[in-house]
């Protein structure tokens, strides 16, 4: 049994790294800025799904209020460069290991709610986020904050006219999650999250902590969510609490593992490469007039996986592999 | 191995346990038979620290009082609750390996394995698929396999038989014995009273609640007026 896994999971591994080695060269051919940014978000939000599959897709939490997370890291590592002159490459850091720590506390009540009360109780914690960010004249209320450039540097996470780099942290960002979720996936706490996903009194008949469970799975999804809001104030160098807070970033977080496949490794990459590019290209083509177009797209293509493959996109690679075993 | 003292429990007011006291020896298999609604589940899963008690439950000179359900499996009692609850979308495998992983140490986690193998060879034959396609039966076997996979003193098996072809109650229950000859103090809550009493060292009858009667299995099955009060045949 353990040889096969292991096979199994060696076989994973070498997927990631050829995938990973695959977006390294993929923008070099690119000169086109727009084609290089939709990479850059595309990435961002592959990270991003994967953190919020960690706690939504193995351990069967659904939050709808990860945008909370999300704009804790970007605030707290923009504050500490602005006010401090903290490295971002360093404070983004700080930023997820805040976004983890808030992940815990709003855990810790809401975490002794289940199934939908749990989800309802996480859209309130977001809102009261977003209220709290939006009167708080110390993070600069609605007016946001603007991260000052300092020129082009690593530490700094600021690059004015290259693309580049940015694609290189999104795409470390993306990686560090999907090897995270591989090392939980085969781990004694990946199997325990998984059991608390499909029935917890069966999971304590087994032994496992089942709350213990929920906070480790929260702690590390909001790490990872904080991370990548770190990344994305440095990238866009703005922020106010209606572009990382507002409850449709908490959806917008969580809709490429639903759509690519939750509990899944490869589901939230393959969800947000098909989502983030239809998204931005409906945006850039219909502009102002198509507003709300890219959502209306988004829950079309939810409905029509939902309906044909509920276990999300992913499951259709499943399909083919056992196809060409059956031939 | 297991001493229970005056053991009540109650759902919503309504009383299921009143007053139950009882002891298994460690390598018995004990039987709890009792009409629908006798409280035999609500038995199990008030060991398994899985409904809230009043009483006393002591297993192996400790207190199970306020201890948390996973920390009882982690002292060794396992519960293999009514309908299985199997984990529906992990294959067999990954099944198994969740009961393994309920151990601490990583060495001989998965020593029980091939025991498992023995007792049921379907299992090893579906490996791969997940425990939602498989029948009636072979979902019990991967329950029963799941929970050896702990390595547990005290297996609480509630309805083994329910939901499944008779031709497979008989492995099961030749399975339960074998469990047994390896160590395992087994518990078993079982509607098939014969086949029960059967493989059974001692009995315990429940009825609304409360002990009624015990003693060794075979008596009881002898037993035609008990039969006829308490079970109801």
């Amino acid at each position: 049994m353990e040889n096969g896994i292991l096979a199994r999971r060696r076989r994973e591994l070498i997927t990631g790294a050829v995938v990973l080695a695959a977006l390294a060269v993929l923008p070099l051919p690119i000169a086109d800025v727009y084609t290089r940014n939709l990479i850059i978000i595309t990435l961002l939000f592959a990270g991003l799904a994967q953190a919020w599959n960690i706690l939504g897709g193995y351990c069967g939490q659904i939050s709808l209020g990860h945008a909370l997370y999300f704009g804790a890291g970007a605030y707290v590592a923009t504050l500490l460069f602005v006010n401090a002159g903290f490295p971002p490459l360093i404070g983004m850091f700080v930023g997820g290991a805040v976004g983890g720590l808030l992940a815990l506390l709003v855990g810790w009540p809401c975490f002794r709610l289940s199934g939908h009360y749990y989800a309802i109780a996480t859209v309130v914690v977001g809102e009261i986020g977003y209220l709290l960010f939006l009167n708080w004249d110390y993070v600069g209320g609605a007016t946001g904050v603007y991260v000052p450039f300092k020129g082009d540097s690593w530490l700094a996470l600021q690059f004015k006219t290259q693309k580049l780099p940015y694609h290189y942290v999104t795409l470390a960002f993306a990686a560090a999650a999907w090897f995270a979720a591989w090392l939980i996936e085969g781990s004694r706490w990946g199997f325990a999250w998984r059991a608390v996903r499909d029935d917890v009194v069966a999971a304590r008949s087994l032994g496992v902590r089942v709350f213990a469970s929920k906070m480790a799975a929260a702690a590390i999804s909001g790490f990872f969510t904080g991370l990548g809001g770190a990344i994305f104030a440095q990238y866009v160098g703005y922020i106010d609490p209606e572009s990382v807070l507002g409850g449709q970033f908490s959806i917008l977080i969580a809709l490429p593992a639903v759509l690519g496949g939750v509990g899944t490794l490869w589901g939230p990459v393959v969800g947000a490469a098909v989502l983030m590019p239809v998204s931005e290209l409906s945006r850039s083509y219909l502009g102002g007039s198509g507003r709300g177009f890219d959502l209306m797209l988004y829950g079309a293509l939810i409905v029509v996986v939902a309906l044909a493959r509920p276990q999300g996109l992913v499951s259709l690679l499943g399909r083919r592999r056992e196809r060409a075993r059956a031939a | 191995m297991l001493r229970i003292e005056g053991l009540s429990a109650a759902y919503r007011g309504l009383k299921a346990l009143q007053g139950v006291s009882m002891e298994v020896r460690k390598g018995e298999i004990v039987a709890v038979v009792g009409a629908n609604g006798a409280g035999k589940s609500t038995l199990l899963k008030s060991i398994a620290g899985q409904v809230a008690t009043e009483g006393e439950i002591v297993f192996d000179g400790a207190s199970l009082r306020r201890v948390a359900a996973h920390d009882i499996a982690r002292r060794g009692v396992c519960l293999v609750p009514e309908g299985r609850r199997l984990f529906p979308r992990l294959s067999v495998e990954d099944n198994l390996r969740l009961g393994a992983y309920a151990r601490r140490g990583e060495a001989n986690r998965f020593k029980p394995l091939d025991f498992v193998f023995t007792l049921f060879p379907r299992l090893k034959e579906r490996l791969g698929q997940r425990a939602e396609t498989l029948s009636g039966g072979e979902q019990q076997m991967l329950a029963i396999g799941r929970a050896l996979m702990t390595q547990p003193r005290l297996l609480m098996l509630d309805e083994p038989s329910q939901g499944i072809m008779p031709r497979l109650v008989d492995d099961i229950l030749a399975a339960i014995t074998r469990i047994r000859d390896t160590g395992v103090t087994v518990l078993l809550v079982e509607q098939r009273l014969a086949e029960a009493l059967e493989i059974s060292d001692r009995a315990y009858v429940l009825q609304t609640g409360r002990v009624v009667m015990s003693g060794a299995a075979a008596d009881i099955a002898a037993d035609s007026a008990v039969r006829q009060a308490y079970l109801g045949l």
